[in-house]
Order: structure tokens, then C-alpha cells, then sequence
């Protein structure tokens, strides 16, 4: 049977079938999960994916994170179910405490929506078993606040751990050591700020995003 | 007793202050020399019902570092008085 990947919808959530498309292209069934259902129901993945989750009012996430659906994605994570959390999806993460530090405003104050090359940074994630350590994929990015921060002592652990998942190559928005996407402890939820699903297909230029999801349905 | 509430949100020090460092170097061109340490924050304002003063602020306060403010970045103070 096809692994199920459930995908998050908030009221303002605007990336939720190029994450289902990607998933399925790549073999995969979507299903989408509302935000007011405190179930996941039997799937085997979880991706919150980007957009504006409750108007991204007071700051992205902050909202989204008090969502019945969280309880259950929280709960299915600390189960050791893969979780990646995209762009929106990882702010909503940082959030809710799934994940360490924090998305603020690109350092240049611009909305960035361009082709980003990323580096692989581990594959002991689920986000990246596919990939190899120093592989370079072009993925674009589309945010505001994408700046990653997080404290000296949280930086020093993410580090130490092997926990920085992926790095900029030329960073676009300010993030701290070049950090494009992050995973917990359990290496099995990942949040990133570039589009993966949006780098599956010729049409969009580039299929680099396929190795990503692939790792999360191989996780699964 | 109803209180009014107003919570200052500031980003804490040592965390990029993007939007206040833009401001600051628009200034010179403006004509306002001499202007430092802008940094760009945000106030929520509401009223809140509580027997007295110290629940009222504890209330506000508990709610502002659960929901208002990011603890990774922000910091906030909070200031009650009775509601007129």
C-alpha cells in the first residue's frame, strides 16, 4: 500500500496540494488533514506545509500552534513519526516547540522568492537518508520571515549533535551559520525553509526537491 | 474589576533588528542626525477582568509568554492599571 502522507491546512495555508502533487508524483498518497481535527487518522507522515497560517497574525505560527491538529502532529512526533515542517509549516513548528529557535525578518527586509542551492548537511535525518553529506540542490525559497535565530548555547547543541540538516550556499536572508532547515533530537522532525515541493518536476526547474520527499516517504 | 493592559513586545538584545536597523540608517538622510539604538517592537493593548491589580498582572503576564511573545526572541514588559 502507498504510504500516506497527512498535510496540514490552517486557514491560511496556501501550499497544501503542491505538497500533495510532489507526494504523489513521487509515489506517495496525500491526505489532508484540517486543522480543527485533533486526529491524524493512520497516516504515516505528517509535512505542515507553507503559506499564512491564521493570517500570520502577532508572528508566524503563534496561532497555528494552539490548532487541535497540533496536539496530534506533537503526539505523533513524540511517537518517532516523521514530521517536516515547510517554510510556514517550520515557523509553525518553532512554534509550537517541535523544533529549537526561531524565524525572523530576512536580514534585507525583502520578501525573497528565488532559486536557492542548498547543501546537505546530514542524512541522519528523514528529511535527507536519500541524499548524500555535501550534495547541492537547488530549491527555491519564498518568505519574509526566514531568518533563522536561535541562541549561542542552542547553536553550540545544533552543531555538536549534527542537527543542521541543510545549509545555504549563499545565504539569501540573514540565518545564523547558513542554516536553511533544522531537525529535533529524534532526527525525525525537520523543519526547512525552502520549497521542496515546489523543486519536483522539470516544469518548475529543477526536481532537487524529489531526493527530500523521497527521504520523508522512504522514512514513513 | 476590568484592567487595562498594555504590553510592550521588544526584540531582545542581540537579536537581529532588521526593520529598526533600516530606519536608522534612513535617518541621516532625513535631516535627524544623532538618532541611535532605533529597534522596532510592537504594543498589545486589552482589558482584562480580575479581582485585583496583582491577578490582573499575572494573568497578563502569563499570557504574554505563552501567546503575545516568542521567548526565543522576544522580550516583553507589561503595565496594568484599573480600567477608567
Amino acid at each position: 500500500m502507498a504510504t500516506t502522507v497527512g498535510v496540514v491546512i490552517f486557514p491560511g495555508t496556501n501550499c497544501e496540494m503542491d505538497a500533495v502533487s510532489s507526494v504523489e508524483r513521487l509515489g506517495g498518497t496525500g491526505r489532508l488533514l484540517w486543522h480543527a481535527d485533533d486526529d491524524l487518522g493512520d497516516v504515516d507522515a505528517v509535512i505542515v506545509p507553507g503559506g499564512f497560517a491564521h493570517g500570520d497574525y502577532l508572528r508566524p505560527g503563534a496561532i497555528a500552534r494552539f490548532s487541535p491538529v497540533m496536539g496530534a502532529v506533537a503526539r505523533f512526533a513524540a511517537d518517532g513519526g516523521p514530521v517536516v515542517g515547510i517554510c510556514n509549516g517550520f515557523q509553525v513548528l518553532t512554534e509550537a516547540g517541535l523544533l529549537p529557535g526561531a524565524l525572523q525578518k530576512n536580514a534585507g527586509l525583502k520578501f525573497l522568492c528565488q532559486p536557492t542551492m542548498l547543501r546537505v548537511e546530514t542524512t541522519e535525518s528523514v528529511l535527507t537518508r536519500r541524499a548524500e553529506v555535501g550534495d547541492q540542490l537547488s530549491v527555491p525559497i519564498n518568505h519574509f520571515e526566514g531568518n533563522y535565530t536561535c541562541d549561542d548555547e542552542t547553536l553550540a547543541r545544533l552543531r555538536d549533535e549534527d542537527r543542521v540538516v541543510l545549509r545555504y550556499l549563499d545565504n539569501p536572508n540573514g540565518s545564523v551559520d547558513d542554516i536553511a532547515g533544522v531537525c529535533n533530537e529524534g532526527r525525525n522532525v525537520v523543519g526547512l525553509m525552502p520549497h521542496p515541493e515546489r523543486a519536483c518536476d522539470d516544469l518548475l526547474g529543477s526536481v532537487d526537491g524529489a531526493v527530500l520527499l523521497g527521504s520523508l516517504l522512504d522514512a514513513a | 474589576m476590568r484592567f487595562d493592559v498594555l504590553v510592550d513586545v521588544r526584540l531582545r538584545g542581540g537579536i537581529a533588528d532588521p526593520a529598526g536597523a533600516t530606519i536608522e540608517r534612513a535617518l541621516p538622510a532625513l535631516g535627524y542626525e544623532g538618532v541611535t539604538e532605533v529597534s522596532v517592537g510592537k504594543t498589545v493593548r486589552f482589558t482584562i477582568e480580575a479581582a485585583d491589580v496583582t491577578e490582573a498582572t499575572t494573568r497578563a503576564e502569563d499570557l504574554c509568554a505563552s501567546f503575545l511573545t516568542n521567548p526565543v526572541i522576544e522580550d516583553a514588559s507589561v503595565t496594568v492599571e484599573a480600567a477608567g
